[in-house]
């Protein structure tokens, strides 16, 4: 099955194209929109960004695998990304993801059709920790007690990643 | 001119003002003047200032602003300048609240510090999972083109500046600058070799100097006041203030910014309500869990780059009991400055564990070019789980400390020292935790 970006995206890549010298460095960007757009990163979809870069398919799949928030497996609506590192661990960290895991019934690196949970490295917030990213919100200083809330809340308003791809 | 002292604010000045983070408030404040300024200037003059200013990286090493700007060739045909807001340094949290605070301070700080560079095409590379904060700074830009604060002909200076923010998709690495200009052309972020350094040869090939946000954001400042009166805020060779980030066991965790040369010891008790539940500071983590760890009785020592350094009330990094670790030439290491990252850990924090959780996060971030990096933090990663288990062998200690020994110095970038010097830094001073986990495993030390 062959994919095509939307016209919206087509139109932000052609804007990005101009940014550089070349269109190469595009690909994160171009990446970020197809995992939007397709809900992962499929080989079709990785192909769909090479011949609109002008991009071997190696090199989109060797950038692709490298960096760890694009996926090559269908995902929750809400990434959960809740930081274990040493602040967030400090302060309960590891309570809170097993709190999420247990509510979602999801071990951390797994996806139900709502969430995506994962467990995450530091996400510069350490001085509200444990903290927790999803999308473009933040929950600071989370406690167990809070997850049922938290998790409530994002099935009422989902926070998907590609809101600012 | 004077030494600053608490309510000094320059950075962090409008955390907390929403209205600042648009264009017409930040106007409102006298924004872009320092701007108008600037471009009245000859670049030359503006480098000198920054140069007298003793402005330091934000980033981590704390090199000479000034002084690494003056690496560009001065024929160089095209320069550019490149914002590292790739945060991620556990224990940091500064550069992140000021995007979101103060964007249009960071754009400001860029076109001055480009006009002095006389660099046209210019990148903010800024996390991938920082999107509420991209979100942020890509309106900021949005805003500027269309005030003519950026694009062809700057305020009619006849000064090109251009400003893309390119964001990134999860990988510690690409904070190492090398890594971040790789990332930038498109390619893995993996760091490259060392010499050329990107004031010589760096994005597309070109001379490229990459700063840090924090950096970045003074230079208004510095151009306002002149390049003295930063020098003079600060005690030493470090000019300016600090954002310090503290977390971990105190009452008041939080973003600060601070007299740069505040001891540890001051920050804790008298900024942040002391350590919790009443207890007793036991480690605390000096600029990110890549510096090597402080004792309660190392903690009088001041906030500084050079101080951390070479204070001799801080007790240099060892390989084994007695015998320094050496840098090179005979150099010890006692700690550094960092990132400004401050991770305070009390009297019942699990050492063992917590080291562990460190060394996972290295081995989990390598990029796997180099042999002693990947392989040597899989293996501090196993062997600290096992002791932090109580499942401890004999002699992992000093299996521990040797491939951390293995590892610093002998890698493409600075991320494999950042893994080895916690490893040895824990080891050395608090050895008695490491042997009690030991002992619980039924293994002597
Ligand atoms: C593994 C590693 C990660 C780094 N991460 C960051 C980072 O997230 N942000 C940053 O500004 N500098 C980071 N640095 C330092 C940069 O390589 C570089 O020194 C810095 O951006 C230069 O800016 P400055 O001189 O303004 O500090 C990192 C270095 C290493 C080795
Ligand atoms: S030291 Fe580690 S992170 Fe740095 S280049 Fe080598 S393998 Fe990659
Ligand atoms: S350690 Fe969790 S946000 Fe930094």
């Amino acid at each position: 099955m062959s994919l095509e970006f939307s016209a919206e995206s087509k139109k932000k890549i052609a804007a990005l194209c101009e940014r550089y010298p070349t269109k190469r460095p595009v690909v994160l960007a171009a990446l970020h929109l197809a995992q939007k757009e397709f809900g992962h990163l499929s080989d079709d979809a990785l192909r769909l960004v090479g011949t609109t870069l002008d991009l071997p398919y190696a090199h989109v799949y060797g950038v692709a695998t490298f960096y760890t928030m694009f996926r090559r497996e269908p995902g929750g609506r809400t990434t959960i990304r809740v930081c274990t590192n040493i602040s967030c661990m400090l302060r309960g960290g590891y309570e809170v993801l097993d709190e999420f895991s247990a509510k979602l019934k999801l071990a951390p690196g797994e996806s139900s059709k709502s969430f995506s949970l994962v467990e995450e490295e530091c996400i510069a917030a350490c001085a509200n920790a444990p903290a927790v990213l999803c999308g473009t919100k933040y929950f600071l200083d989370v406690t167990p007690a809070q997850v049922a809330a938290i998790i409530a809340e994002l099935e009422r308003e989902p926070r998907p990643e590609g809101e600012v791809a | 001119m004077a030494l600053a002292d608490r309510n000094t604010k320059l950075v962090s000045a409008k955390f907390g003002n929403e209205d600042a983070k648009t264009l017409a408030g930040y106007e409102k404040l006298g924004g872009y003047q320092m701007l108008r300024k600037a471009l009245a200037m000859r670049p030359e003059d503006i480098a000198n200032e920054v140069k007298a200013s003793n402005l330091r990286g934000r980033g981590g090493a704390g090199f000479a602003t000034g002084v690494k700007w003056g690496f560009v060739p001065k024929d160089a045909k095209e320069v550019h300048l490149v914002c590292n807001a790739d945060e991620s340094e556990p224990g940091t949290c500064k550069d992140r609240e000021l995007i979101y605070w103060d964007p249009h301070l960071l754009v400001e700080g860029m076109v001055i510090s480009a006009f002095a560079l006389k660099a046209k095409h210019n990148y903010i590379y800024i996390r991938g999972e920082m999107m509420r904060e991209y979100a942020v700074i890509a309106k900021a830009v949005e805003e500027a083109y269309a005030r003519g604060y950026l694009g062809k002909n700057i305020l009619g200076s006849g000064f090109e500046c251009h400003l893309t923010v390119h964001r990134g998709a999860g990988a510690y690495i690409c904070g190492e600058e090398t890594a971040l200009l790789n990332s930038l052309e498109g390619l893995r972020g993996q760091p490259r070799l060392k010499p050329p350094f990107p004031a010589i040869k760096g994005l597309f090939g070109n001379p490229t100097i990459v700063n840090n946000v924090e950096t970045l954001m003074n230079v208004p400042f510095i151009v306002d006041k002149g390049g003295a009166w930063f020098a003079a805020l600060g005690p030493g060779r470090s000019g300016g203030t600090r954002m310090l980030c503290v977390s971990g066991h105190v009452n008041k965790p939080g973003v600060y910014e601070l007299p740069i040369g505040i001891t540890f010891r001051e920050l804790i008790d008298e900024v942040c309500g002391g350590v919790w539940k009443g207890r007793k500071a036991k480690a605390v983590i000096p600029g990110g869990t890549s510096m090597p760890p402080l004792t309660y009785d190392e903690l009088d020592v001041p906030i500084e780059f050079d101080a951390l350094m070479t204070d001799e009330r801080i007790k240099p990094v060892e390989i084994a009991p007695g015998v320094p670790f050496d840098m090179g030439g005979g150099r010890q290491l006692r700690s550094m400055a960092g990132s400004g990252g401050v991770v305070v850990m009390d009297d019942h924090t699990d050492i063992p564990k917590a080291v562990w959780r460190i060394m996972k996060f290295y081995a989990h971030e390598s990029c796997g070019q180099c042999t002693p990096c990947r392989e040597g933090t899989g293996w501090m990663t196993k062997v600290a789980k096992r002791v932090a288990d109580a499942q401890g062998k004999p002699g992992d200690l000093e299996l521990l400390a040797s491939i951390a020994h293995g590892i610093a110095g002998n890698t493409i970038c600075a991320l494999g020292d950042a893994a080895a010097w916690p490893m040895l830094g824990f080891l050395t001073k608090f050895r008695p935790d490491f042997e009690a986990a030991l002992a619980a495993s039924g293994a002597a030390a």
